[in-house]
Protein backbone atom coordinates (compact mmCIF):
# COMPACT_ATOMS: atom_id res chain seq x y z
CA UNK A 1 0.00 0.00 0.00
CA UNK A 2 1.24 3.47 -0.68
CA UNK A 3 1.91 5.66 1.95
CA UNK A 4 2.91 9.14 3.22
CA UNK A 5 5.07 10.01 6.37
CA UNK A 6 3.71 13.32 7.42
CA UNK A 7 6.40 13.70 9.96
CA UNK A 8 9.86 12.99 9.43
CA UNK A 9 13.28 14.44 9.97
CA UNK A 10 15.33 13.18 6.87
CA UNK A 11 18.39 15.76 7.51
CA UNK A 12 19.18 13.28 10.32
CA UNK A 13 18.35 9.86 8.44
CA UNK A 14 21.07 8.46 6.19
CA UNK A 15 19.91 7.35 2.52
CA UNK A 16 18.95 3.76 3.06
CA UNK A 17 16.16 5.22 5.18
CA UNK A 18 14.66 6.48 1.83
CA UNK A 19 16.05 3.03 -0.09
CA UNK A 20 13.61 1.23 2.84
CA UNK A 21 10.94 3.75 2.86
CA UNK A 22 10.37 3.40 -0.64
CA UNK A 23 10.32 -0.10 -1.11
CA UNK A 24 7.72 -0.18 1.81
CA UNK A 25 5.67 2.13 -0.43
CA UNK A 26 6.22 5.54 0.71
CA UNK A 27 5.71 7.72 -1.77
CA UNK A 28 5.86 10.95 -0.12
CA UNK A 29 7.09 12.62 3.60
CA UNK A 30 6.94 16.21 4.79
CA UNK A 31 10.02 17.16 6.62
CA UNK A 32 9.34 20.07 9.44
CA UNK A 33 12.04 22.82 11.04
CA UNK A 34 13.33 21.38 14.31
CA UNK A 35 15.84 21.51 16.50
CA UNK A 36 19.11 20.13 15.80
CA UNK A 37 20.21 18.55 18.71
CA UNK A 38 22.01 22.11 20.30
CA UNK A 39 20.39 25.57 20.46
CA UNK A 40 21.49 27.17 16.34
CA UNK A 41 23.23 30.91 16.87
CA UNK A 42 22.61 33.15 14.04
CA UNK A 43 19.73 33.80 11.69
CA UNK A 44 22.27 32.69 8.83
CA UNK A 45 22.72 29.18 10.14
CA UNK A 46 19.24 28.64 10.00
CA UNK A 47 18.74 30.36 6.59
CA UNK A 48 21.45 27.65 5.48
CA UNK A 49 18.98 25.25 7.43
CA UNK A 50 16.57 26.07 5.32
CA UNK A 51 18.33 25.85 1.96
CA UNK A 52 19.12 21.85 3.21
CA UNK A 53 15.01 21.32 3.84
CA UNK A 54 14.13 23.12 0.62
CA UNK A 55 16.72 22.17 -2.19
CA UNK A 56 19.25 19.11 -0.74
CA UNK A 57 16.22 17.09 0.89
CA UNK A 58 13.66 17.42 -2.02
CA UNK A 59 16.82 15.76 -4.71
CA UNK A 60 17.87 12.86 -2.19
CA UNK A 61 14.47 11.69 -1.95
CA UNK A 62 13.80 12.24 -5.80
CA UNK A 63 16.63 9.39 -6.05
CA UNK A 64 14.03 6.94 -4.98
CA UNK A 65 10.96 8.47 -5.88
CA UNK A 66 9.75 9.95 -3.11
CA UNK A 67 8.61 13.35 -2.64
CA UNK A 68 9.49 15.78 -0.31
CA UNK A 69 7.77 18.55 1.37
CA UNK A 70 8.87 20.71 4.14
CA UNK A 71 7.59 23.25 6.68
CA UNK A 72 9.58 26.63 7.76
CA UNK A 73 9.76 28.11 11.42
CA UNK A 74 12.13 28.11 14.44
CA UNK A 75 11.06 25.24 16.78
CA UNK A 76 10.00 26.09 20.63
CA UNK A 77 13.34 25.03 22.27
CA UNK A 78 14.61 27.60 20.86
CA UNK A 79 12.49 30.24 20.73
CA UNK A 80 13.71 31.40 24.61
CA UNK A 81 15.62 33.32 22.34
CA UNK A 82 13.01 35.90 21.29
CA UNK A 83 15.58 38.44 18.95
CA UNK A 84 16.90 35.11 17.28
CA UNK A 85 13.69 33.71 16.94
CA UNK A 86 12.27 37.14 15.43
CA UNK A 87 15.34 37.59 12.96
CA UNK A 88 14.09 33.92 11.84
CA UNK A 89 10.72 34.74 11.44
CA UNK A 90 11.32 37.93 9.39
CA UNK A 91 13.78 35.59 7.15
CA UNK A 92 11.35 32.46 6.53
CA UNK A 93 9.27 35.08 3.84
CA UNK A 94 12.40 34.32 1.23
CA UNK A 95 11.30 30.67 1.34
CA UNK A 96 7.78 30.43 1.15
CA UNK A 97 7.86 30.72 -2.53
CA UNK A 98 10.02 27.36 -2.75
CA UNK A 99 7.61 24.81 -4.37
CA UNK A 100 7.64 21.99 -1.83
CA UNK A 101 6.90 24.53 1.03
CA UNK A 102 3.78 23.56 2.72
CA UNK A 103 4.01 26.18 5.32
CA UNK A 104 5.12 27.08 9.03
CA UNK A 105 5.65 24.12 11.38
CA UNK A 106 6.48 22.77 13.13
CA UNK A 107 5.55 25.58 15.83
CA UNK A 108 4.31 24.93 19.16
CA UNK A 109 5.40 24.82 23.05
CA UNK A 110 8.03 22.81 24.94
CA UNK A 111 8.50 24.07 28.04
CA UNK A 112 5.22 26.00 28.20
CA UNK A 113 6.85 29.15 28.96
CA UNK A 114 5.53 32.74 28.34
CA UNK A 115 8.69 33.65 25.54
CA UNK A 116 7.12 29.78 24.02
CA UNK A 117 3.91 31.14 24.19
CA UNK A 118 4.71 35.14 22.44
CA UNK A 119 7.49 33.81 19.23
CA UNK A 120 4.06 30.75 18.83
CA UNK A 121 1.80 33.53 18.58
CA UNK A 122 4.51 35.57 15.74
CA UNK A 123 4.76 32.33 14.03
CA UNK A 124 0.61 32.20 13.75
CA UNK A 125 1.08 36.14 12.44
CA UNK A 126 3.45 35.10 9.92
CA UNK A 127 1.38 32.23 9.00
CA UNK A 128 -2.08 34.26 8.45
CA UNK A 129 -0.07 37.27 6.74
CA UNK A 130 0.90 35.04 3.90
CA UNK A 131 -2.55 32.24 4.06
CA UNK A 132 0.04 29.47 5.20
CA UNK A 133 -1.00 26.05 6.41
CA UNK A 134 0.35 25.59 10.43
CA UNK A 135 1.94 22.46 11.68
CA UNK A 136 1.85 22.41 15.34
CA UNK A 137 4.20 20.47 17.72
CA UNK A 138 2.38 19.47 21.11
CA UNK A 139 5.05 19.20 24.07
CA UNK A 140 6.23 16.05 25.06
CA UNK A 141 5.09 14.13 28.49
CA UNK A 142 4.20 15.65 31.25
CA UNK A 143 3.93 19.32 29.25
CA UNK A 144 1.44 17.74 26.49
CA UNK A 145 -1.91 18.06 28.13
CA UNK A 146 -1.11 21.42 29.35
CA UNK A 147 0.77 22.63 26.23
CA UNK A 148 -1.92 21.79 24.25
CA UNK A 149 -4.51 23.22 25.64
CA UNK A 150 -2.84 26.14 25.71
CA UNK A 151 -2.26 26.16 21.74
CA UNK A 152 -5.63 25.75 21.30
CA UNK A 153 -6.55 28.38 23.47
CA UNK A 154 -4.27 31.01 21.03
CA UNK A 155 -5.47 29.26 17.82
CA UNK A 156 -8.94 29.82 19.29
CA UNK A 157 -8.12 33.21 20.94
CA UNK A 158 -7.29 34.59 17.05
CA UNK A 159 -10.25 35.11 14.74
CA UNK A 160 -7.90 35.21 11.56
CA UNK A 161 -6.87 31.20 12.15
CA UNK A 162 -9.10 28.76 10.21
CA UNK A 163 -8.64 25.27 11.76
CA UNK A 164 -9.26 23.31 9.32
CA UNK A 165 -6.01 24.78 7.55
CA UNK A 166 -3.87 24.03 10.73
CA UNK A 167 -2.55 20.28 11.95
CA UNK A 168 -1.71 19.69 15.32
CA UNK A 169 0.83 16.62 15.85
CA UNK A 170 1.71 14.46 18.52
CA UNK A 171 -1.44 14.07 19.71
CA UNK A 172 -2.34 11.20 22.05
CA UNK A 173 -5.29 9.83 24.08
CA UNK A 174 -6.01 12.68 26.43
CA UNK A 175 -5.06 15.44 23.70
CA UNK A 176 -6.49 14.02 20.54
CA UNK A 177 -10.60 14.76 21.27
CA UNK A 178 -9.26 18.81 22.08
CA UNK A 179 -7.83 18.90 19.01
CA UNK A 180 -10.78 17.31 16.74
CA UNK A 181 -13.17 18.53 18.57
CA UNK A 182 -12.07 22.41 18.09
CA UNK A 183 -12.29 21.90 13.82
CA UNK A 184 -8.26 20.78 13.56
CA UNK A 185 -6.92 17.95 11.86
CA UNK A 186 -4.55 15.80 13.89
CA UNK A 187 -1.60 13.34 13.56
CA UNK A 188 0.07 10.96 16.32
CA UNK A 189 3.43 10.08 16.20
CA UNK A 190 4.28 6.43 16.22
CA UNK A 191 7.75 7.07 18.35
CA UNK A 192 9.34 4.81 21.51
CA UNK A 193 8.96 5.42 25.05
CA UNK A 194 7.96 8.79 24.66
CA UNK A 195 4.95 8.78 22.40
CA UNK A 196 2.42 6.23 20.81
CA UNK A 197 2.84 3.33 19.68
CA UNK A 198 1.40 1.77 16.40
CA UNK A 199 -1.08 -0.31 18.39
CA UNK A 200 -2.19 2.61 20.81
CA UNK A 201 -2.87 4.44 17.41
CA UNK A 202 -5.03 2.07 16.34
CA UNK A 203 -7.20 2.28 19.51
CA UNK A 204 -7.17 6.36 18.99
CA UNK A 205 -8.60 5.23 15.61
CA UNK A 206 -10.95 3.23 16.52
CA UNK A 207 -12.17 5.72 19.49
CA UNK A 208 -12.44 9.01 17.14
CA UNK A 209 -13.27 7.51 13.94
CA UNK A 210 -10.96 8.71 10.61
CA UNK A 211 -11.75 12.17 10.07
CA UNK A 212 -8.85 14.54 10.05
CA UNK A 213 -6.44 12.55 11.58
CA UNK A 214 -3.42 10.53 9.94
CA UNK A 215 -0.29 8.84 11.40
CA UNK A 216 3.56 9.74 11.07
CA UNK A 217 6.78 8.81 12.02
CA UNK A 218 8.71 11.70 13.69
CA UNK A 219 11.91 9.75 12.57
CA UNK A 220 14.87 11.67 13.82
CA UNK A 221 18.36 11.38 15.50
CA UNK A 222 16.66 9.98 18.44
CA UNK A 223 16.02 5.88 18.60
CA UNK A 224 12.83 5.94 16.01
CA UNK A 225 11.71 4.43 12.90
CA UNK A 226 11.80 5.36 9.76
CA UNK A 227 9.29 2.63 8.76
CA UNK A 228 6.79 3.21 11.88
CA UNK A 229 3.95 4.33 9.29
CA UNK A 230 3.95 1.05 7.64
CA UNK A 231 4.24 -0.95 11.04
CA UNK A 232 0.77 1.10 11.52
CA UNK A 233 -0.73 -0.47 8.30
CA UNK A 234 0.16 -3.99 9.99
CA UNK A 235 -1.66 -3.11 13.15
CA UNK A 236 -4.66 -1.65 11.56
CA UNK A 237 -4.85 -4.82 9.62
CA UNK A 238 -4.63 -7.17 12.40
CA UNK A 239 -8.29 -6.29 13.83
CA UNK A 240 -9.24 -6.45 10.39
CA UNK A 241 -10.02 -2.73 9.62
CA UNK A 242 -10.82 -2.08 5.44
CA UNK A 243 -7.75 -1.15 3.41
CA UNK A 244 -10.24 2.02 2.41
CA UNK A 245 -9.97 2.96 5.79
CA UNK A 246 -5.87 2.60 6.07
CA UNK A 247 -5.26 4.39 3.05
CA UNK A 248 -7.88 7.34 3.99
CA UNK A 249 -5.54 7.69 7.48
CA UNK A 250 -2.04 7.18 5.88
CA UNK A 251 -2.62 8.41 2.17
CA UNK A 252 -5.79 10.44 1.25
CA UNK A 253 -6.09 12.67 4.77
CA UNK A 254 -2.63 13.96 4.18
CA UNK A 255 -2.80 14.79 0.82
CA UNK A 256 -6.71 16.27 1.62
CA UNK A 257 -4.96 18.48 4.16
CA UNK A 258 -2.21 19.50 2.13
CA UNK A 259 -3.62 20.22 -0.86
CA UNK A 260 -5.02 23.19 0.84
CA UNK A 261 -1.89 24.68 0.19
CA UNK A 262 -1.84 27.43 -2.29
CA UNK A 263 0.82 25.92 -4.25
CA UNK A 264 0.46 21.94 -4.28
CA UNK A 265 0.66 20.23 -7.41
CA UNK A 266 -1.35 17.46 -7.46
CA UNK A 267 0.39 14.35 -8.55
CA UNK A 268 0.24 12.94 -12.17
CA UNK A 269 -1.51 9.49 -10.37
CA UNK A 270 -4.05 12.01 -8.55
CA UNK A 271 -4.79 14.46 -10.72
CA UNK A 272 -6.25 11.33 -13.14
CA UNK A 273 -7.88 9.44 -11.19
CA UNK A 274 -9.95 13.26 -10.07
CA UNK A 275 -10.22 13.83 -13.65
CA UNK A 276 -11.51 10.23 -13.93
CA UNK A 277 -14.18 11.25 -11.43
CA UNK A 278 -15.63 14.10 -13.33
CA UNK A 279 -16.21 12.29 -16.24
CA UNK A 280 -19.54 10.73 -16.98
CA UNK A 281 -19.93 7.25 -17.38
CA UNK A 282 -20.71 6.05 -20.53
CA UNK A 283 -24.34 5.31 -21.30
CA UNK A 284 -24.53 2.10 -23.77
CA UNK A 285 -27.47 2.10 -25.49
CA UNK B 1 -14.96 0.53 12.64
CA UNK B 2 -15.36 -2.31 14.97
CA UNK B 3 -12.72 -2.79 17.35
CA UNK B 4 -11.95 -6.72 17.76
CA UNK B 5 -14.27 -8.89 19.35
CA UNK B 6 -12.76 -9.28 23.32
CA UNK B 7 -12.16 -12.85 22.93
CA UNK B 8 -9.74 -12.28 19.98
CA UNK B 9 -8.39 -8.96 21.68
CA UNK B 10 -7.69 -11.64 24.76
CA UNK B 11 -5.89 -13.85 23.01
CA UNK B 12 -3.91 -11.42 20.43
CA UNK B 13 -2.97 -9.11 23.42
CA UNK B 14 -2.71 -11.39 26.64
CA UNK B 15 1.18 -12.64 26.01
CA UNK B 16 1.67 -8.55 25.03
CA UNK B 17 -0.01 -7.96 28.75
CA UNK B 18 1.88 -10.36 30.60
CA UNK B 19 5.13 -8.96 29.18
CA UNK B 20 4.76 -5.33 29.45
CA UNK B 21 3.47 -5.98 33.18
CA UNK B 22 6.31 -7.69 34.16
CA UNK B 23 8.44 -5.33 33.16
CA UNK B 24 6.93 -2.41 34.94
CA UNK B 25 6.94 -5.13 37.56
CA UNK B 26 10.94 -5.75 37.49
CA UNK B 27 11.55 -1.81 36.98
CA UNK B 28 9.98 -1.69 40.67
CA UNK B 29 12.06 -4.22 41.85
CA UNK B 30 15.50 -2.46 40.47
CA UNK B 31 14.70 0.73 42.03
CA UNK B 32 13.75 -1.07 45.29
CA UNK B 33 17.32 -3.40 45.33
CA UNK B 34 19.02 0.40 44.55
CA UNK B 35 20.86 1.64 47.37
CA UNK B 36 18.90 4.36 48.86
CA UNK B 37 15.64 3.22 48.17
CA UNK B 38 13.44 3.94 51.46
CA UNK B 39 14.94 7.98 49.63
CA UNK B 40 13.01 8.02 46.73
CA UNK B 41 9.94 6.42 48.35
CA UNK B 42 8.20 9.29 48.59
CA UNK B 43 9.16 10.82 44.42
CA UNK B 44 6.34 12.18 43.06
CA UNK B 45 7.13 9.94 39.80
CA UNK B 46 6.74 7.00 42.38
CA UNK B 47 3.67 8.39 43.34
CA UNK B 48 2.20 8.61 39.76
CA UNK B 49 3.24 4.70 38.93
CA UNK B 50 1.53 3.66 41.77
CA UNK B 51 -1.61 6.07 40.94
CA UNK B 52 -1.55 4.68 37.86
CA UNK B 53 -1.33 1.69 38.75
CA UNK B 54 -4.74 1.70 41.08
CA UNK B 55 -6.33 2.78 37.40
CA UNK B 56 -5.20 -0.47 35.83
CA UNK B 57 -7.95 -2.69 38.46
CA UNK B 58 -10.74 0.23 37.59
CA UNK B 59 -12.87 -2.04 35.43
CA UNK B 60 -14.73 1.47 33.69
CA UNK B 61 -12.50 2.06 30.49
CA UNK B 62 -10.38 5.33 29.35
CA UNK B 63 -7.91 3.61 31.39
CA UNK B 64 -5.19 4.95 29.21
CA UNK B 65 -6.20 8.46 29.23
CA UNK B 66 -6.84 8.54 32.74
CA UNK B 67 -3.19 7.45 32.88
CA UNK B 68 -2.06 10.32 31.04
CA UNK B 69 -3.87 12.08 32.79
CA UNK B 70 -1.99 11.41 35.92
CA UNK B 71 1.10 12.13 34.34
CA UNK B 72 0.48 15.50 33.27
CA UNK B 73 0.59 19.23 34.49
CA UNK B 74 -2.40 21.29 35.26
CA UNK B 75 -3.64 23.15 32.65
CA UNK B 76 -4.61 26.63 34.38
CA UNK B 77 -7.37 28.01 31.50
CA UNK B 78 -6.59 31.83 32.91
CA UNK B 79 -2.87 31.92 32.01
CA UNK B 80 -2.04 35.06 30.17
CA UNK B 81 -2.19 34.46 26.61
CA UNK B 82 -0.21 36.44 24.19
CA UNK B 83 -2.60 38.96 21.68
CA UNK B 84 -2.62 38.49 17.86
CA UNK B 85 -0.93 41.44 15.99
CA UNK B 86 -3.93 41.65 13.10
Amino acid sequence: MYYIDPHIHMISRVTDDYHRMAYAGCVAITEPAFWAGFDRGSVDGFRDYFRHLTEVEPKRAAQFNIRHYSWLCINAKEAENVELSRGVIAMIPEFLNKPNVLGIGEIGLNKNTRNEATVFQEHVDLAMKYNELILIHTPHLEDKYKGTRMIIDMLKNDKRVNPERVLIDHVEEHTVRHALDNGFWCAMTLYPTTKCTPQRAVDIIEMVGAERIMANSAGDWGKSDPLAVPEFIQEMKRPGHAKSVIRKLVYDNPLAFYRQCARWQDWPAEAEEAKAKRKPAKVHA
Amino acid sequence: MSPLPAAKALDTFFLEARAKILEVAAILDRINRGNGASAVDHDPRLDRIRKALEVLHDQSGGRAERIQQIFSLEYDPSWDKPKPRY
